[in-house]
C-alpha cells in the first residue's frame, strides 16, 4: 500500500456517552493527509462530540481506538492532541483581541518552547513566515481587534500552522462570510492541502465547501450514516441523509394580498443597525426574513418589539401608529418576540415551567388584591402545555430539565399566552432536532390560520421556503429583495444572499 | 459617531502618548502657578514619596492584566510591614529574617486571594474587598492599633546611592525608595514583555476561554498574579516603614483607590489584557503631580479624592462605551467587520 493512502487519522469503534445518552455510537472514520473532508449533520448529531474527542477534550468510552499515523494515541488530552498536529478552529476562533496579529499567531508555539526571553522580533518573523506560506498579506503589527471576521479566521489558521498542524478542523467557518470571503478561505484551504495538511469542515450547510471537498461524511443522531466521494452526492441528497426525513416538502406559500394589513412599517431607520425599512405583514400571513448573520434582522426585530427606539420612521399596527417605548408597550399592543437565544434570554431556566409560561402575562393574572393566584396560573400554563404538546415531567419542574425543543415550546407558550396579534420568531429552530423543528413549523401554520401575523427570522432559506408566504432578504441593514416561494427557487435566493 | 469612536479607541490603544502630553501640560500649568513645583529637588522628592504607591501599582497592574482586580493589597502591605516590624523591634531578629518573613507574608496573603478567586470562584473584587476587611481588621484587633516606633537602625537609616547639590544650594539625593522603584519597574517590565508568564497573563486577560483551550494553566497564572502583587505590596510596606521610620498599622490603608486609579490612568484596562509598565509609571507621575500641585495651590485634599473617583469612572466608561460603539457599528458600514 502506498504511504500516501495511509490515513493520518483513523477512528474505530468510538462511542461516547454523557450520563446514559449516547452522543456517538460506534464510529469508524478516517482522514487522509492533505484531504479536504466535509463533516455534515444536524445540530446535536454528534459532530461536535467527535471533534472534541479527537481534540482530546472528551475521553471516548472504553473500547474504541484512535490512530494517528497508524499509532494508537488514546488516552488523549488537549495538549497531546495539539502536539500530534490536531488543531480545532471553533466558531468563536478563540483568538486574543488585546494582542497583535503576530502575538496571536506565535502564542501557541511560544507555550511549547521553554525559551526565555520572549522576543517580539522572533514572534514577528514566525507570523510573517506563516502568513507568507498562505500568501496572505496582513500587517503582523496590527491589533487583532482591527481585523474583520474573515481576516481573524485566517489568523486562527496561521496560529494552527505555526503550531505545526497536520489536521485542522474548522467549525462552521462560512457562517458569517460573504461569498468573496468564502472564496478566499477556500483558496487558502487549497494551499493547506498542497502542504499536506488535512482540513475537515464541519457544518450543516456548506454548498460552496462541498464543491471543493473530496469526501463527505454525514452524521445523524450520533451515528455515521456514511462517507461518500463529494462528486457522488449533491446537496439535496446530503440533506435527506442528514435529516433522515423529508420535512421541507413542497411550497406552502399562499396569496395573502386580500387579507387586511396588520403591521405596516414605513421608513424605519436606526443608525448603525438598519436603514429605511418598509414592510407589511397581513393578518394570518407568515413572512420570512433572511440574510447573512449581522445583516440587521435581529436589530429590526428588537425595535418592532420596543426594545430599542428607531431613529426615524413609523410602525403601525391595524393602521394605528405605535409609540413603542418599551417591550411592555409592544406586548400591550399585541406584539410578541421569541428570541434567538432562548436559553439566556427567553427563559428563567431555574424556575418552574408554569412560572415561565405565565411570565409575559403576569399583569393580567393578578386578582383583586394584586396578587397572582396559583390556581389561575396553573390552569393557564397547563392549557398551553397541552396545546403545544410540550413533553414535561411536571409543571413545577425547572425549565432547564427539558430538552432544547421542549424549552423552545415553553418560550412559545410564554408569548402565546399573551395572545399576540403579531409574533416575531427569531431563528426558532436553532439547536432544535428535526422532529421538534417539524412541530414548530406546525405551530406556526396553526397560528397563522388563527389570523396571527408572523415574522420568521431564519438563516436557512430552505426553512423559510417551507413555512412562509413571502421571504424578505436583508443585507447590510436594508431590505434588498422579496421572494415568493414557488416563483423563485431556493438556490436563486441563496445565490443572492451569499453573493 | 464614527469619528468619535475611532478617537476613543485610538486613545485606548496609545494611552501613554496621550498621558505624556497631559503630564507636560499639567507640569507647565503647575510651574506657572507655583514656582517651586518644577524644581529638581521637588521632583526627586515627589518620586521618593510616591515610590511606595508606584510599587504597589506595578503589582496591581499585573493582576489587572490577568483579568482580575485586587483591593486588599494595602491591607496586605500593612500586615507584612507590621509583622516584620514586630520581629525586628520586639524580637530583635536579623534583617534578612525580618525582610524575608514580611515578603513571605505578602505572597501568602496574595495566594489566599487567588485560592478564593480560583477555587471558590468568588468574583475577584468581592473576594478582595472581603479579605481587605479581614486582613486589616485582624491587624488592628491584634495590635490594638499601636504603632511600633523603635525600629532598628538597619531598617530606618537612610541609604543614599548618589547625591549632588543644585546651583541654588539644594541637596538632591537618589535614595533607596527611588532605586527600589526602578528595580521593581524593570522587573515587572521584563516579566510582562520578555517572559512566557507575561505572554500568558496577557492572553488570559484578553480571552480566558481561548487561553484555557490553548493549554494555559489558568490556576497557575492566577496564583502567580496575586502572589506577585502580594510580594510587591509587602516590599512597598517594608519600604514605607523605612521612609517614615516607624510602623503605623493604618498608614497604608486607604491608598487602594489612588493606586488603582494610577494604574487605570496609565492605560491598564479593568477588563483585563491591556496595559504597560511605562503607562503605569506615567499614571503615578500624573497622580503625584496632581496631588502635589493641588497641595501647593492650597486646594482641599478632598478635591484630590474626587479626582481619583472620577478617573476610575471615566476610564471605565470609555472602555465600555467604545466596546459598545464597536458592536453597534458592526451590522452596517464595514459589513460584518469585527
Amino acid at each position: 500500500m502506498p504511504a500516501a493512502s495511509t490515513p493520518y487519522l483513523r477512528l474505530a469503534g468510538i462511542s461516547k456517552s454523557f450520563g446514559g445518552v449516547k452522543a456517538l455510537s460506534d464510529i469508524d472514520w478516517d482522514v487522509r493527509p492533505g484531504e479536504i473532508h466535509c463533516l455534515v449533520g444536524e445540530n446535536g448529531c454528534g459532530k461536535s462530540t467527535l471533534i472534541k474527542t479527537v481534540a482530546g477534550v472528551h475521553a471516548p468510552d472504553p473500547g474504541g481506538v484512535v490512530l494517528i499515523d497508524g499509532e494508537p494515541v488514546l488516552p488523549l488530552n488537549p495538549a497531546k492532541a495539539r502536539a500530534l498536529g490536531v488543531q480545532v478552529i471553533f466558531q468563536d476562533l478563540a483568538l486574543f483581541p488585546n494582542l497583535s496579529v503576530a502575538e496571536n499567531i506565535a502564542i501557541e508555539r511560544h507555550l511549547n518552547r521553554p525559551a526565555v526571553p520572549v522576543s517580539q522580533a522572533r514572534m514577528r518573523a514566525l507570523a510573517l513566515a506563516t502568513l507568507q506560506r498562505l500568501d496572505f498579506p496582513l500587517d503582523p503589527d496590527k491589533a487583532l481587534s482591527e481585523l474583520s471576521v474573515s481576516e481573524r479566521q485566517i489568523v486562527a489558521i496561521c496560529r494552527g500552522l505555526a503550531a505545526k498542524a497536520r489536521l485542522i478542523f474548522m467549525d462552521e467557518p462560512t457562517a458569517s462570510l460573504t461569498r468573496a470571503e468564502v472564496r478566499r478561505l477556500l483558496s487558502i484551504v487549497q494551499k493547506l492541502k498542497a502542504d499536506g495538511i488535512a482540513v475537515v469542515f464541519v457544518s450543516h450547510r456548506l454548498e460552496e465547501v462541498v464543491e471543493i471537498a473530496e469526501r463527505v461524511t454525514v452524521f445523524r443522531d450520533g451515528r455515521k450514516v456514511g462517507t461518500w466521494p463529494a462528486a457522488e452526492v449533491d446537496q439535496a441528497r446530503i440533506i435527506s441523509l442528514m435529516t433522515g426525513m423529508d420535512i421541507f416538502h413542497g411550497v406552502v406559500a399562499r396569496d395573502m394580498t386580500k387579507a387586511p394589513p396588520l403591521l405596516e412599517v414605513e421608513g424605519l431607520s436606526r443608525a448603525g443597525e438598519y436603514r429605511d425599512i418598509n414592510l407589511t405583514i397581513r393578518a394570518g400571513e407568515v413572512v420570512g426574513l433572511t440574510g447573512l448573520l449581522g445583516a440587521g434582522r435581529t436589530e429590526l426585530a428588537l425595535s418592532l418589539f420596543g426594545m430599542t427606539r428607531p431613529d426615524s420612521g413609523r410602525i403601525k399596527l391595524d393602521g394605528q401608529v405605535l409609540n413603542l417605548t418599551s417591550n411592555r408597550a409592544a406586548l400591550k399592543a399585541g406584539i410578541a418576540y421569541v428570541s434567538e437565544d432562548r436559553l439566556s434570554l427567553g427563559l428563567v431556566l431555574r424556575q418552574s415551567i408554569a412560572a415561565n409560561a405565565v411570565l409575559a402575562v403576569i399583569d393580567r393574572m393578578k386578582n383583586g388584591l394584586g396578587l397572582v393566584g396559583e390556581g389561575r396560573r396553573r390552569a393557564l400554563a397547563d392549557d398551553w402545555v397541552k396545546r403545544l404538546a410540550i413533553k414535561i415531567p411536571g409543571l413545577d419542574k425547572p425549565v432547564q430539565t427539558l430538552s432544547g425543543g421542549n424549552q423552545q415550546r415553553v418560550v412559545l407558550a410564554k408569548w402565546l399566552a399573551a395572545k399576540p396579534r403579531l409574533l416575531i420568531l427569531d431563528s426558532p429552530t436553532v439547536g432544535v432536532d428535526i422532529k421538534n423543528k417539524k412541530g414548530i413549523y406546525d405551530i406556526v401554520a396553526a397560528l397563522a390560520r388563527e389570523g396571527v401575523g408572523i415574522l420568521l427570522i431564519s438563516d436557512e432559506v430552505i426553512e423559510t421556503f417551507a413555512t412562509c408566504d413571502r421571504v424578505l432578504h436583508m443585507r447590510q441593514g436594508r431590505i434588498v429583495g422579496e421572494a415568493v416561494p414557488g416563483q423563485v427557487s431556493e438556490q436563486a435566493l441563496e445565490a443572492e444572499i451569499y453573493a | 459617531m464614527h469619528e468619535q469612536s475611532t478617537f476613543l479607541s485610538r486613545l485606548q490603544r496609545r494611552p501613554e502618548a496621550w498621558l505624556l502630553a497631559v503630564i507636560l501640560l499639567a507640569g507647565l500649568a503647575l510651574s506657572l502657578a507655583s514656582p517651586t513645583f518644577l524644581t529638581l529637588p521637588n521632583i526627586v522628592d515627589l518620586l521618593e514619596s510616591y515610590a511606595v504607591q508606584a510599587i504597589m501599582a506595578l503589582g496591581l497592574f499585573v493582576v489587572l492584566v490577568s483579568g482580575g482586580i485586587d483591593i486588599s493589597f494595602a491591607a496586605t502591605a500593612s500586615v507584612a510591614q507590621y509583622v516584620a516590624a514586630a520581629m525586628a523591634a520586639y524580637a530583635g531578629l536579623p534583617p534578612l529574617v525580618c525582610i524575608g518573613a514580611g515578603l513571605l507574608i505578602g505572597v501568602a496573603l496574595g495566594l489566599l486571594n487567588a485560592a478564593l478567586i480560583h477555587y471558590v470562584r468568588i468574583t475577584s473584587i468581592i473576594a478582595t474587598i472581603a479579605t481587605m476587611s479581614v486582613y486589616f481588621s485582624f491587624l488592628m484587633y491584634v495590635t490594638g492599633g499601636r504603632s511600633i516606633y523603635n525600629l532598628p537602625d538597619w531598617w530606618t537609616d537612610r541609604i543614599t546611592f548618589y547625591e549632588t547639590e543644585t546651583t541654588s544650594g539644594d541637596l538632591v539625593r537618589i535614595t533607596l525608595p527611588i532605586v527600589a522603584l526602578l528595580v521593581a519597574a524593570l522587573l515587572t517590565w521584563l516579566l510582562m514583555t520578555r517572559s512566557k508568564v507575561g505572554r500568558q497573563l496577557y492572553a488570559m486577560g484578553g480571552n480566558p476561554e481561548a487561553a484555557r483551550r490553548i493549554g494555559i494553566n489558568i490556576a497557575g497564572m492566577q496564583f502567580f498574579a496575586y502572589g506577585f502583587l502580594g510580594f510587591m505590596s509587602a516590599a512597598a510596606g517594608l519600604l514605607q516603614a523605612h521612609r517614615v521610620g516607624e510602623s503605623v498599622p493604618n498608614a497604608l490603608y486607604g491608598n487602594e483607590l489612588a493606586v488603582l486609579s494610577a494604574a487605570v490612568l496609565g492605560g491598564a484596562s479593568l477588563t483585563g489584557g491591556i496595559g504597560t509598565v511605562p503607562g503605569v509609571l506615567l499614571g503615578i507621575v500624573l497622580l503625584a503631580m496632581l496631588q502635589n500641585g493641588l497641595n501647593l495651590l492650597g486646594v482641599s485634599s478632598y478635591f484630590f479624592q474626587i479626582v481619583i473617583g472620577l478617573v476610575i469612572l471615566i476610564s471605565t466608561s470609555i472602555t465600555v462605551l467604545s466596546a459598545r460603539q464597536r458592536r453597534r457599528r458592526r451590522p452596517i458600514g464595514e459589513a460584518l467587520n469585527v
